[in-house]
């Protein structure tokens, strides 16, 4: 098993420099230069400022050279600063992350407690009524749009009935409130971005946890268990859902990734200081060290998401073993 | 006894008439409250030499001061600086400094920070798009305190307006990197407001600054909400979380068209200081005469445009400057919309339709051309679509293609590689309009991207920036508009109105000219009607 991780751990090293290595050629190879420095055609500024500004940044020096002092300083975990304000990347990252990991984690954990009862239950009473509701409603919320959900909950809750505020994650008193107080209003700046950015998870997890079940219910071993006369509820919960979660565990893996991404769209609305807008704007002003900071941070999780899906794999399934 | 109390009964009847006769004007006005205004975009920085962005400049307007500053008339009044006399045929300008100007830290305010301010913003390390006007400075020495000498080059008239430019403290920022100083995160000026905090992409927060040299502002708090979305922020003035946004066309006419919004919300429509035009390569064989362009420009109803995109809020232009300053000519008349005019003058320029397929020709070339706009401006493409069917009955077909921001200026703009693009011009309150039309400002990534070149524009625009003497001012840019319009090397299309609303618990929010921000400091709201509670220090 060491072996094995330590094989997998290693093989990361080369795959992360490849992927940044590709990553900053496309970036730079791409049509457009970096915004900041264009001064979006403000005539005050002249041409010799903004190639001057070009120096500064070191864009005028070859594409390799650039990348070389890109992946030096990289290695030493030094990001590079932004362009246009001069800011640590590492700090505007950081800024946006507990933002974004706070959303993400709580709608994972609403997703899972709601997804997985709503399928299973779909499933053990397929084709009746309930199911067929579920499908329906399940069905809808998966194809409203984000954004729409979002607005019709801001008129509802925030406007008609006034019980939550609309964006943002604190009030304008922010700082001038205890810490129990402060407590209380991060938590109402979440609700809806929370419930809003898991019910279209929901509704597409359930009808996998659905399928799964279904499958995982038309195996042999449950004829088994059933002729054995195990209660229905030993046959549903103790052999059926256990092997249906199985699949469960990659979604998880895959989701570790997607914990530090943010919805743009999503963020947009609610007006949420997260990770996606920061980047979206990064990747729109062609901030190339905050760009490559990203590529960086995804690829690094994605990577360590599939290692550790495949590692719990091999504890939570005992037909599979990594040898020697 | 009772005489001297008369007596004093009367002096303090004289002191009533001295201390309370004003106080109705402007003593009353109750302290306390906050504005909260709502901003699509986070500001990038609050250092003012490195700010380009709205944001960023909208806020550092609050925190610094330049020496001199437009008043509501757009005229330049003096701002940090108490008077200035300009000698020597404009080529030395002396600033007289306020003397009672204190730092949000309380360090006196001198020429010393103005020296500063100035070598940072010529220093080639610092990252200022701002240098341009500053390097015609030949030296700047500070007499004493409150006093320095600037002499230039050679006479730059623009170069008064130039510092109104933010003045840096040097206290603090002496021997620091500007670029990557905290500074930028936490700055010090000598404005209204005093900056609080800034929690990014979240909100400014702003004080009111007790010391003040003007007075102190009777807003405790300004706040710079960052909203993302447009259509939050509707969301956000119907639930009053926000007291000031701007509105689209539709949202000013109908959606706050309500109850709520008229007992809430005073609406405001200015002119604003934008315009949209369309600008021909004029390389490109097609717009070489000039026939054509006063053709094109005779196809399109820009009345049309304003009622459909706009729905009527804007108004139509004929040349470069802003509407309401002393530099538009409103001699100019517009050429009215008229298809026939405009078929008999490319007839005349030799284009024809001579295979009857509706399209024209010349040479054996049809006149069909692309027009390139940004991707994001929904109203540059509608507008674009209504010209195209306006130019198609004339026999021109005119293509549309919509390319990323970034891509648009590097790839096309700067390249010149386009035969016609839709795009705007701000227009700053100094009419100088020199890098946008002068023959010497046609290289790559320079404004004169369409290669427009007339000699006598070109000797005006230099006129322009030479003579101090507004009057002679005046008659150049009036001819440059003139020449503009006949010449027709864009054809102007509109400015749209500036459509915003403000809480209607502000008082003293009064439109002049040059906007409505002019006076904030003396924005109010009484005791009774105050939102946001007060805050200690």
């Amino acid at each position: 098993m060491i072996t094995y991780l330590a094989k997998r751990l290693i093989a990361i090293i080369p795959l992360l420099l490849g992927i940044t290595l590709i990553s900053f050629f496309v970036i730079r190879l791409a049509p457009g230069k970096p915004v900041m420095l264009q001064q979006s055609l403000n005539p005050k500024i002249s041409l010799e400022e903004i190639k001057r500004l070009e120096k500064l940044e070191g864009l005028d020096k070859p594409l390799f050279t650039q990348y070389k002092n890109w992946l030096w300083n990289m290695l030493r975990f030094n990001f590079g600063r932004s362009i246009g304000d001069g800011r640590l990347v590492i700090d505007k990252i950081m800024e946006r992350l507990p933002v974004t990991l706070t959303i993400n984690i709580l709608s994972l954990f609403f997703l899972f407690l709601f997804a997985i009862p709503i399928g299973v239950k779909a499933a053990v009473k397929a084709n009746t009524a309930f199911d067929h509701i579920t499908t329906l409603v399940t069905f809808l919320f998966f194809a409203a749009p984000t954004f729409w959900l979002a607005l019709l909950g801001m008129q509802l809750f925030c406007i008609q009935l006034k019980w939550l505020p609309i964006s943002g994650i604190t009030s304008l008193d922010f700082e001038y409130l205890s810490w129990w107080g402060k407590l209380v209003d991060l938590s109402r700046h979440l609700i809806l971005p929370v419930i809003v950015s898991s019910i279209g998870g929901i509704a597409g997890l359930s009808r996998y946890m659905r399928s799964s079940m279904l499958e995982a219910l038309s195996q042999p071993y449950i004829y088994t268990a059933r002729s054995k006369g195990l209660s229905e509820k030993q046959v549903v919960y103790k052999h059926a859902l256990r092997n249906a979660l199985l699949p469960l565990v990659t979604i998880v893996g895959l989701s570790i990734p997607g914990l530090l991404g943010g919805s743009i769209i999503f963020e947009s609305i609610f007006s949420i200081p997260g990770i996606g807008r920061l980047f979206y704007e990064a990747a729109m002003m062609r901030d190339i060290n905050l760009i490559m900071a990203e590529v960086v941070l995804v690829a690094l999780l994605t990577m360590m998401g599939n290692l550790i899906a495949d590692i719990s794999y091999a504890y939570v399934d005992p037909r599979i073993r990594y040898k020697k | 006894m009772a005489r001297i109390i008369k007596s004093f009964l009367i002096e303090l009847s004289l002191v009533a008439i001295v201390f309370f006769i004003p106080c109705k004007a402007s003593l009353c006005q109750d302290y306390g409250d906050a504005l909260v205004s709502a901003s699509i975009a986070d500001a990038r920085t609050l250092n003012p030499i490195l700010a380009s962005d709205t944001a960023s400049s909208e806020a550092c307007g609050l925190i610094f001061n330049g020496l001199v500053k437009y008043d509501k008339d757009i005229n330049l009044t003096p701002d940090l600086a108490q008077s200035w006399e300009i000698k020597d045929d404009g080529l030395v300008i002396i600033f007289h400094l306020k003397k009672n100007v204190r730092w949000h830290d309380g360090y006196p305010f001198s020429g010393a920070d103005v020296a500063f301010t100035y070598q940072k913003l010529i220093d080639p390390k610092v990252k200022t798009p701002y240098s341009g006007d500053f390097e015609r400075v030949r030296s700047l020495e500070v007499i004493d305190d409150y006093t320095v000498k600037v002499v230039y080059k050679e006479p730059f008239v623009p170069a008064l307006s130039s510092w109104g430019m933010s003045i840096l403290p040097k206290h603090i920022l002496e021997g620091q990197d500007l670029n990557t100083s905290a500074f930028s995160r936490n700055p010090v000026g000598t404005g209204p407001f005093k900056f609080k905090r800034w929690r990014s992409q979240e909100k400014i927060e702003l004080v009111a600054n007790p010391d003040y040299f003007e007075h102190r502002p009777n807003l405790d708090r300004y706040i710079f909400r960052v909203i993302s979305d447009e259509s939050t922020i509707f969301l956000e003035l119907e639930a009053q979380g926000v007291d000031s946004a701007g509105l689209s066309p539709l949202q000013y006419l109908r959606q706050t068209d309500t109850r709520f919004f008229k007992q809430y919300y005073r609406k405001f429509k200015l002119s604003s200081f934008v315009y949209t035009y369309l600008a021909y390569n004029l390389s490109d064989r097609k717009f070489a005469d000039k026939r054509v362009r006063q053709a094109l420009n005779y196809a399109v109803d820009k009345e049309e445009l304003i009622k459909m995109v706009f729905l009527g809020l804007g108004e139509a232009i004929t040349g470069p400057f802003y509407p309401e300053s002393w530099a538009y000519n409103h001699n100019v008349k517009p050429m009215p919309f008229d298809p026939d005019k405009a078929s008999q003058l490319l007839k005349e320029a030799g284009w024809n339709d001579v295979d009857k397929d509706g399209v024209l020709e010349k040479e054996g070339e049809k006149f069909v051309f692309t027009l390139i706009t940004n991707q994001g401006n929904e109203e540059r493409l509608n507008a674009a679509q209504i010209m195209q069917r306006r130019l198609k009955d004339v026999g021109v077909v005119m293509k549309i293609k919509v390319v990323e921001w970034s891509v648009f200026l590097s790839e096309y703009i700067n390249k010149r590689k386009f035969e016609a693009v839709l795009l705007g011009w701000s227009l700053p309150r100094e009419p100088d309009n020199y890098d946008i039309w002068h023959s010497s400002k046609t290289r790559e990534g320079e404004f004169n991207f369409i290669g427009y070149r007339n000699e006598e524009v070109d000797k005006l625009l230099t006129e322009g920036r030479r003579v101090f003497d507004q009057a002679r001012r005046k008659a150049c840019y009036n001819r440059i508009h003139e020449i503009l319009y006949d010449e027709q090397p864009y054809m102007f299309l509109y400015a749209p109105d500036s459509l915003f609303v403000i809480h209607s618990r502000l008082r003293e929010v009064s439109p002049a000219p040059i906007g409505i921000g002019y006076n904030m400091i003396d924005w109010w709201v009484p005791k009774k009607e105050q939102r946001y509670s007060r805050i200690a220090e």
